[in-house]
């Protein structure tokens, strides 16, 4: 009996989280003989762990709604940006700018998400390529807001004057790692962002109420069989806008939250990819295309940014110096790759 | 004897679905094979066919003599050489394409071209006027005045039940065409022609087993009849001896019927739930018009032969599938494609597709009881700080009570009910229709596919419920012998419309006639109903 147990917790840990959690040790190790500076590698990690986390976390809705990851997360993520730029252009700072902008953020998360919804309910089950070509699409689309929209605030536009915002734009001054510094310590050499990691753990607290209240229960049920949902007079539609705004929302909030931790603001064509980090980290973490908890976000989004921040020195040193990007881009499209191949039956 | 099945037996993993059946068609007969849905044909056909459902399953036992000959037939398509062709049921045609390439697919007269000298046959351009002569001739020997080149999409449905019988006629020497189900489509008229097809088939020589539950037809057509009922082979009748009566009482046959229930309803009883001309669009078990009444405290059956409509009611009612009618419960209108409002009338339904409908898979046996109470009823929620938050304690408490009383298996209420056996997972079915606290339960098909103990758990289970609980419940069940087990009126269904309402104990006479459509005016049988 215990034995079965043992085994079967090893299966139900999964394949994907096993090879990766062997590869973070494989690296810690490897940094530690290399005589790296630890206490910074994990103070990278936690910074790493919240400034990414809510953006993880807007997976879950989408995919306990049956729509799958959501792989339009840049049409989220521009509101943020918008919600970033808004508060600079009218020269707002500190924690004002980081309110304001995380309210601006959300206001037009929720309003794309609802719009994107109107979309979503046309194509039931292809979400996830309409999504990633929608996401794709919104961020050229984009492109030519960044040039044209009337900013006029110098720290934001091209150093040579007319209009136009830049491709980075530094928050120094502005809410620069605002959460990062609040209530921050140092325990052995290891530099703690409490303000990032509680801002992150009250947004799970959110979620995890979200899940367990009567309209959580209700989106469950349109994901996992919606002709049960329509038996109990459910409006399929209806939930899965309301998980399309709330994935949406929190993709704007977290957006912000990551870029008061990278301390830029990032235009043009950066949001691009980032969809796939996020759905990469939650399915490291066990989720499959069908199903998440909140575990799986914490426990895969760890393990995600953990890796590429100890593999970035450790390749640096041991080959050139790309080698972390490539390996984030192989890790994440892997892991999608494997996740799509994989049948759902054993999702259970 | 064009075709002798002899002796044939096959199980589904213990499950005996034919026990020695003998089957013989005279060479140039039109031989009928009827039997309740379950009796076996479609079982006793896929053996005929060699089909892999057979092999994969571990084969069966008997033989199967060809034109005197034994033969092992192991692929349709042995079946097809030696010229046994088959009309599906289901059409299985290409609708942009012509009749006649339908009919010709993958058979195609060809003439060599220069391209296919060089390349090989598979570059020969088509030969039309030599297709179009072919099918020509198959379809005039239906009589029917289709142009082939006509496309299939458009055709009316009886067509192209012609288009497909053109089909296996056109594979050249084809002896013995099996029908399965062919009139079940058509109208009257277009019926009538096939069965004159049929007739003209036969001076040509070509035998016909033809598979029907339109009795009336079967007499009028047949020469001989091969009746089956449970796996077994009740009679074989020639073409004189058969009549519509008879078939039907040797159809539904005399089975173990042993009362599980005391019935002691009063013979009137005031209604609780009224339908006036209910019409329900299910695909496949399509509603027409059924007015009737429902007794509070009865037990209530629909029986009917599959895709007469039967399951329709059920899902009409609770506004699973489009419906228009009028439907009272208790005096008050119930507003129809609106499950909300069905519910809220206080009644539930037990779905047939458990599987489908009725549960959350890959979520714990404790929501599914509790989802449906909660999501309309507003159980098992409390509110914190103005939010509906999940009362998982008295979540759990109703599921593990529900557990008790309705003997669920299961490792606990968190397990998922995707591993439950059949019968636990159609137990919690009935656990989160009971949550919903009803007066009227309807339950469709609630044995199908668990096994023999669950089934009589289930029965009970429902009889306890109407007698200590005084639910009234509305059973509908393709097995007759249930329905007569547990049921105060058997109602039955005929193409839609409402064949006749008789007490359980009824006649198998009564009840085959009304089940095969036959009695004497469409509403001849009414005792019994108020």
């Amino acid at each position: 009996m215990r034995d079965g147990m043992v085994s079967r917790g090893l299966r139900n840990f999964g394949m994907a989280r096993s090879v990766i959690v062997v590869f973070l040790v494989y690296l810690l190790a490897h940094a530690f003989y290399l005589g790296l500076p630890m206490g910074q590698l994990f103070s990278s990690m936690l910074v790493r762990f919240g400034m990414n986390g809510i953006l993880a976390l807007a997976m879950i809705p989408t995919i306990q709604a049956g729509m799958g990851p959501n792989f339009a997360l840049p049409l989220g993520i521009i509101c943020g940006l918008v919600g970033g730029t808004a508060v600079i252009e009218l020269n707002l700072r500190g924690a004002t700018a980081f309110a304001a902008a995380i309210v601006v953020a959300v206001v037009l998360g929720a309003a794309t998400g609802w719009l994107y919804a109107l979309l979503l309910n046309r194509v039931k089950g292809q979400e996830m390529t309409v999504g990633t070509y929608f996401g794709f699409s919104i961020v050229s689309l984009m492109c030519i807001f960044w040039t044209l929209a009337p900013f006029h605030n110098k720290e934001m536009i091209w150093p040579y004057g007319g209009t136009g915002l830049r491709n980075t734009i530094t928050l120094k001054g502005w809410f620069d790692r605002i959460l990062d510094n609040l209530w921050s310590f140092r325990v052995m050499g290891v530099d703690i962002p409490t303000g990032t990691l509680l801002f992150f753990a009250l947004f799970c607290l959110l979620m995890w109420m979200f899940l367990r209240s009567k309209t959580g229960v209700a989106m469950t049920a349109v994901g996992n069989n919606p002709r049960f949902a329509r038996s109990m007079g459910l409006d399929v539609d209806r939930y899965r806008l309301i998980a399309s705004v709330v994935s949406n929302a929190l993709a704007a909030v977290g957006m912000l939250v990551y870029a008061q931790s990278f301390g830029f603001l990032q235009l043009y064509q950066a949001p691009l990819f980032m969809a796939f980090f996020a759905v990469a980290s939650v399915l490291i973490g066990g989720a499959s295309m069908k199903r998440i908890t909140l575990s799986h976000v914490l426990i895969g989004n760890f393990l995600f940014q953990s890796v590429l921040v100890v593999s970035m020195p450790v390749a640096n040193v041991v080959f050139s110096d790309n080698m972390s990007e490539i390996l984030r881009i192989i890790i994440s499209n892997g892991i999608i790759l494997y996740a799509l191949t994989r049948k759902e039956a054993d999702a259970a | 004897m064009i075709l002798e099945m002899r002796n044939i037996s096959k199980d589904y993993a213990g499950n005996r679905v034919l026990k020695g059946v003998n089957l013989a068609v005279e060479e140039g007969e039109i031989h009928s094979l009827i039997g309740e849905n379950g009796a076996g044909k479609s079982t006793l056909m896929n053996v005929l066919f060699g089909m892999p459902v057979i092999r994969n399953t571990g084969g069966f036992t008997g033989e199967i003599l060809f034109d005197g000959r034994n033969v092992d037939i192991s692929s349709p398509k042995e079946a097809m050489k030696l010229g046994i062709g088959m009309v599906h049921q289901e059409f299985v045609l290409l609708p942009g394409f012509s009749v006649l390439e339908n009919v010709k697919l993958n058979r195609e007269k060809t003439k060599p071209n220069f391209l296919s000298r060089v390349f090989g046959k598979k570059m020969e351009t088509l030969d039309y006027p030599a297709m179009r002569r072919d099918v020509r001739a198959a379809l005039d020997s239906l009589e029917v005045s289709i142009d082939e080149m006509m496309p299939v999409r458009g055709l009316p449905v009886g067509y192209m039940q012609f288009v497909e019988i053109a089909r296996e006629l056109d594979k050249s020497k084809i002896r013995l065409l099996v029908l399965d189900e062919p009139t079940a489509v058509l109208t009257e008229s277009e019926a009538d022609t096939l069965l004159g097809a049929m007739r003209r088939l036969r001076e040509k020589g070509i035998s016909i087993l033809f598979i029907s539950h339109r009795l009336t037809e079967v007499v009028a057509v047949s020469d001989h009849v091969t009746i089956m009922r449970d796996g077994e082979l009740v009679d074989r009748l020639s073409g004189g001896e058969a009549d519509v009566e008879r078939l039907a009482e040797l159809m539904v046959g005399r089975r173990v019927t042993e009362s599980v229930r005391e019935r002691s309803v009063p013979e009137t009883g005031a209604a609780i739930l009224s339908v006036r001309n209910l019409r329900v669009h299910m695909p496949g078990e399509e509603v027409r018009d059924v007015s009737l009444e429902v007794r509070r405290g009865e037990i209530l059956g629909f029986a009917g032969l599959a895709g007469q409509g039967k399951v329709g009611i059920a899902n009409g009612i609770m506004g699973l599938y489009p419906a228009e009618g009028d439907v009272t419960k208790d005096g008050r209108a119930v507003p129809l494609n609106n499950p909300r409002e069905a519910m809220n009338a206080k009644m539930a339904l037990v779905s047939e597709d458990r599987r489908g409908v009725g549960l959350l898979l890959d979520q714990s046996i404790e929501l599914n009881i509790a989802i449906r109470a909660m999501q309309t009823q507003g159980k098992f929620l409390k509110k914190i700080a103005g939010l509906n938050r999940i009362d998982a304690a008295a979540m759990r408490a109703h599921a593990a009570r529900m557990m008790r009383d309705l003997d669920i298996r299961a490792g606990g209420e968190g397990q998922h009910t995707r591993r439950l056996s059949g019968g636990n997972q159609q137990k919690v079915c009935i656990a989160a229709a009971l949550t919903l606290s009803p007066d009227l339960l309807f339950v469709s098909e609630p044995t199908r596919g668990i096994d023999i103990g669950a089934k009589k758990i289930v029965l009970d289970l429902l009889c306890d419920l109407n007698r200590t609980h005084g639910v009234t419940i509305v059973i509908t069940s393709s097995e007759l012998a249930e329905l007569r087990a547990v049921c105060d009126r058997i109602a039955v269904i005929y193409e839609g419309r409402l064949a006749g309402i008789v007490p359980w104990n009824a006649s198998n006479r009564e009840l085959g006639l009304l089940m095969a459509g036959a009695a004497k005016d469409g509403r001849a049988s009414e005792r019994g109903a108020a």
